[in-house]
């Protein structure tokens, strides 16, 4: 760790991983701050998990230049960084007559944004396709160019891949504010001391209003959290064969039913506007908001079927769009603002935020490049990184060498998602490793499935106080203050009454 | 409607019959020195009212401290059913045990239990 | 990698495993493997550590683990052998199975006969789609009694329960005794899921509060447990407007039912009821897999171990039977069907052949609890073949209505016999 960065990025979601991967590339040194305990674990670990084509976005705005540019170039990151991707195409599905002219909108629309692939198919087609679309759909909006991924999976790979290339990440650092020398931005102060730099990128995600406003930028810029509920069912009963749409609505693209990389399907998002930053709860009506949702699809959706319950928060911003003539006033913020030298202001990222991501890394190295920043390739840039094995996708000849080289990869923790223990110590010994169970989860699917750990965490804390070399009531699910046990079964507190 | 106090001052208390599956539902009360049982009551019924008013046991099943073996507890219980009253100083006393592995089922871990006669034995081996 | 052969593998060494692999041996199968994922055997007997084991079996009041080291020692003796710490990964339907551990890497086995004793999961918040924060403290019963009673840990000081299962109400106790607090158990229905007994022995001697007609509405804390909000319900399990609580707590133990672990049994073809989310079996606990047979809690959730081990015994042999070729061609098969107050009966289908051979006895749950005598009744085509009169019928206890082969020939002629249980 070093007291002075070329670039310190300030947030470590998909953007921010994704910019400091891009910017490994240069020589410089980055350093990466989080405030969590775990890179990507707020709205990163928590959304649809789809690549967009682009047809949604209002024509001309930076989200959907964003989200256009940066849809083909997730085929080469794939290959790169080694994340679950699926170029499977999208749908967005019409049912009943009266909802045909949405498609049509949403295709002009794509056409506008410079969508490729768009193809309008009947409702038999559609039903043909998805036997087990409502069988009321007049016709739907196929997309060859949309995708799945598994939007954790991403982040993680952008890290690493940043790490190997000489950045840094500090996790439990969060900003507090800049330090501002002749109206330029000479670095930062956090909960964990001061760091100096010639960049500072904000990539805060839903805290970014907080932090622009202490570089003096956009006092009216506000982002309002948007919550998004979601039910994951289970694969073992139906599977999907794409991600399906509804026709939009005003506020949100709908209440979607999709297949996941897993091989689940999940449901969802809702769309509720909050005041709390943190509220990420689930709530008795937006569950069944999302279940209601989903069955406008999927008929033959049972709620028996159930195995997840989770919500996310969208950064929902207010910045107007940039473009003359564009009436939009939810627009991305991309830019390097006038009113303070030497920051990168990332703003208002959420949907088609995980899409865009690439390209907003991208569209940062290169506002750097107009600033005037020099920026030298490394010769030894290391674009690869290579995923570690996991033990549920392979066949039986690469298990058999994977046992082979280390036994722990024969005994199985998580019996639902068939995940090893091999595959356990290998995260906890990788670049950016998790330490809490959530962060094991996240990487490893542990205990998403049917019985939701109810197995695997026994077995867990014993592995991960042994590997981590802590108490076994250290053991957290998500941080300091979220231990899993709390004392061993014979220590009893001191006042016992009688 | 209320219970009413009979002459030795006692108030009849439900009580709920476990002596088989069913759970009747009994009413008992202490009356010159007698146990009277009312509200139904097969003769199973009727012993298990008396008893439970006048020396309620039960069956204890806890776990006791190993050093040396697979798991750091092993599991043990009273080989009959325990004075009621005397439970929460069973507990106590089964704090404080240590054993060491390997144990044997059956394994006697408190002999004569506060003086009720009744062993404490060990549920299971363990290594 | 290891390829090998056995007769008769029984996946689980829980009380129906043991049991059928003890079976198997006495009834000529010379080569029985049970395959186990934990390190001991036993299966869930191992965390039972209280007492009601084995009171119809032995007339004897053991703990869990004291009933399965009997079967333990037993099998052990016999020259069963046991594979631990180690999880099938394939069960195919030609009885190939493939597994892995830490010991043995991966292992292919060609099986003459199979016996699927994996038991239940335990069903999960999500899956009751209880709303709030997802933090730490929200388990269900029998991992927190894993905790407690095998790996010596306490997940939380001050607990609240939601449902009354056995599961529940014994750990209620459980954790009482070893210094916690249980604040409330809640159970949605108007009256227990579990057994009495344990009403009285584990909620009622410590005076824990049992609110029936309640559930958890919301879990609330961000990192930790902090406090659940409770309801009262109706009959249709709604809300009843007004009635929230919020309880301060630190950990939520969920006991909300028990659900039959059948990954693997799809895996090899295997039908699963959707009532019971168990296997299709008939009267030799026979899957409609050739060579599958299935076993104990996996088939339907048991109230009492010793009928599990009953069942046990029956599929071991029946499944050495199968292995040796010693099966007999299947004839007629009646078809058993859930009648009036039944929500499930077991075994799906009856060969009446095996019934002139021995008593079968067919297990059901009713759907209403009936607190007066009733009658439960088999009948074909509309007449009543075989009747028993009980006390009383609750959906938290089993019903059982043995078939004596003098019933052979009434059932050789019948496609269907429908079981009910109504009041006398």
């Amino acid at each position: 760790m070093l007291d002075f960065y070329d670039v310190i990025i300030i947030g470590g979601g998909v953007v921010g991983y994704m910019t400091a991967r891009f910017l490994s590339r240069y020589k410089l040194d980055i350093l990466l701050i989080e405030k969590e305990e775990d890179i990507g674990s707020v709205t990163s670990a928590a959304n649809t998990a789809l690549v967009h084509p682009g047809y949604d976005p209002v024509p001309g705005s930076l989200k959907a230049i964003l989200n256009v540019a940066a849809n083909p170039m997730w085929t080469q990151l794939a290959e790169e960084l080694q994340f679950s991707f699926e170029r499977c195409g999208d749908y967005v599905v019409a049912v009943g007559e009266e909802e045909l002219p949405k498609l049509d909108e949403l295709f002009k629309r794509g056409k506008q944004n410079g969508v490729q692939g768009m193809h309008r198919i009947s409702g038999d087609e559609m039903r043909k396709r998805e036997p087990l679309i409502n069988p009321g759909t007049s016709g739907a909006l196929y997309a060859e160019t949309g995708g799945m991924c598994d939007p954790f999976g991403v982040t993680i790979a952008a890290a690493e891949n940043a790490v190997m290339n000489g950045a840094t990440i500090l996790r439990n650092t969060a900003f507090e504010d800049f330090i501002i020398e002749n109206n330029r931005i000479k670095g930062i102060r956090t909960n964990r001391g001061e760091f100096r730099c010639r960049w500072a990128v904000n990539a805060a995600g839903l805290y970014s209003d907080r932090v622009m406003h202490r570089a003096g930028v956009r006092p009216d810029f506000e982002i309002t959290p948007r919550k998004g509920e979601y039910l994951v069912l289970d694969r073992a009963e139906f599977e999907l064969k794409s991600v399906y749409f509804p026709v939009p609505t005003e506020i949100s693209k709908g209440i979607l039913a999709t297949a996941t990389v897993h091989g689940n399907t999940i449901l969802g998002p809702t769309s509720n506007e909050l005041e709390d930053k943190k509220d990420k709860s689930n709530t008795a009506g937006g569950l069944e908001e999302v279940f209601e949702g989903g069955k406008k699809l999927i008929p033959a959706l049972d709620v028996r079927h159930v195995i997840a319950i989770f919500a996310g928060l969208r950064a929902a911003g207010n910045a107007p769009c940039q473009a003359p003539g564009v009436d939009y006033n939810h627009d991305f913020i991309v830019e390097i603002p006038d009113e303070v030298g030497g920051f990168v202001n990332l703003g208002g990222i959420e949907s088609p935020g995980l899409t865009s991501s690439p390209a907003i890394a991208r569209m940062v190295v290169d506002l750097l490049k107009d600033a005037g920043k020099k920026l030298e390739e490394k010769k030894d840039w290391k674009p690869v990184r290579p995923a570690r094995p996991r033990f549920r996708d392979l066949g039986r000849e690469e298990r058999l060498a994977l046992i082979d080289k280390d036994p722990r990869y024969g005994r199985i923790v998580c019996r639902c998602e068939t995940v090893t223990e091999g595959e356990i110590i290998a995260e906890l010994n990788s670049p950016v490793p998790p330490t809490s169970y959530d962060g094991i989860k996240r990487r490893t699917w542990l205990g998403t499935g049917r019985c939701q750990g109810g197995f695997d965490m026994p077995r867990m804390t014993e592995i991960m106080a042994r590997e981590l070399d802590t108490a076994e009531t250290g053991v957290s699910k998500k941080g300091s203050g979220s231990e899993l046990l709390m004392r061993r079964t014979k220590d009893v507190p001191e006042a016992q009454d009688e | 409607m209320n219970p009413t106090r009979n002459a030795s001052g006692d108030l009849p208390r439900e009580i709920i019959c476990v002596a088989c599956p069913k759970g009747c539902r009994l009413e008992a009360v202490r009356e010159n020195g007698q146990i009277l049982v009312t509200k139904e009551g097969c003769k199973r019924g009727i012993q298990y009212a008396v008893r439970e008013i006048e020396d309620p046991r039960r069956m204890v099943a806890s776990t006791v401290r190993v050093s040396g073996a697979m798991h750091p507890l092993v599991p043990v219980y009273t080989e009959e059913p325990f004075p009621k009253v005397l439970i929460p100083k069973l507990l106590k006393k089964l704090q404080e045990v240590r054993l060491d592995a390997p144990v044997q089922m059956g394994q006697v871990v408190i002999r004569d239990a506060l003086d009720t006669g009744i062993n404490v034995v060990a549920s299971r081996n363990l290594n | 990698m290891n390829k090998r052969r056995c007769d008769v593998a029984v996946i689980g060494s829980g009380p129906g495993g043991l049991a059928a692999a003890i079976a198997a041996k006495k009834n000529g199968a010379e080569d029985v493997v049970i395959i186990e994922r934990d390190f001991e055997p036993g299966g869930i007997l191992v965390q039972c550590i209280h007492n009601g084991f084995g009171v119809e079996i032995f007339q004897e009041d053991l703990p869990g683990p004291s009933y399965a080291q009997r079967f333990i020692e037993e099998a052990r003796g016999l020259g069963v052998e046991m594979m631990l710490d180690t999880m099938v990964l394939e069960a195919e339907p030609n009885r190939r199975l493939f597994t892995t551990s830490k010991g043995g890497g991966i292992q292919e086995i060609e099986v003459g006969a199979v016996v699927l004793a994996m038991g239940c999961r335990e069903r999960t918040r999500a899956q009751i789609r209880l709303p709030g924060t997802r933090p730490a403290g929200v388990y269900t019963a029998g991992t927190a009694q894993r905790w407690v009673n095998v790996e010596g840990f306490m997940p939380g000081k001050r607990f609240v329960i939601l449902g009354s299962g056995d599961i529940g109400m014994i750990m209620a106790r459980r954790l009482t005794f070893e210094g916690a607090k249980v604040e409330r158990v809640l159970e949605i229905l108007p009256h227990i899921s579990g057994l009495m007994r344990n009403y009285v022995q584990c909620l009622q001697d410590f005076d824990i509060p049992l609110q029936l007609q309640h559930t958890v509405t919301r879990i609330l804390g961000r990192d930790r447990v902090e406090a659940v909000e409770t309801a009262a319900v109706d009959e249709n399990w709604r809300v009843v407007p007004g009635s929230q609580e919020v309880i301060p707590c630190d950990t939520l133990l969920l006991s909300v039912g028990l659900i039959p672990e059948n990954e693997l049994s799809r895996q090899s073809g295997v039908k699963i009821d959707a009532v019971t989310g168990g296997p299709i079996v008939d009267d030799t606990f026979q899957t409609n897999v050739p060579g599958y047979f299935a076993a104990g809690n996996v088939v339907h959730v048991y109230d009492l171990v010793d009928w599990v081990t009953e069942a046990g015994f029956r599929a071991g042999k029946s499944a050495a039977d199968y292995a040796l070729g010693k099966r007999g061609k299947p004839g007629h098969m009646t078809a058993v069907r859930a009648g009036e107050n039944v929500r499930y009966a077991v075994p799906h289908r009856i060969d009446p052949s095996s019934l002139a051979m021995e008593e079968i006895p067919i297990q059901m749950r009713v759907i209403r609890p009936i607190e007066a005598p009733i009658m439960i009744e088999a009948l074909v085509n509309e007449s009543v073949i075989a009747r028993r009169g009980q006390q009383y019928a609750r959906p938290g206890e089993m019903v059982t209505l043995p078939l004596k082969p003098d019933l052979t020939d009434a059932l050789q002629k019948a496609d269907t016999i429908t079981v009910r249980v109504r009041q006398q």
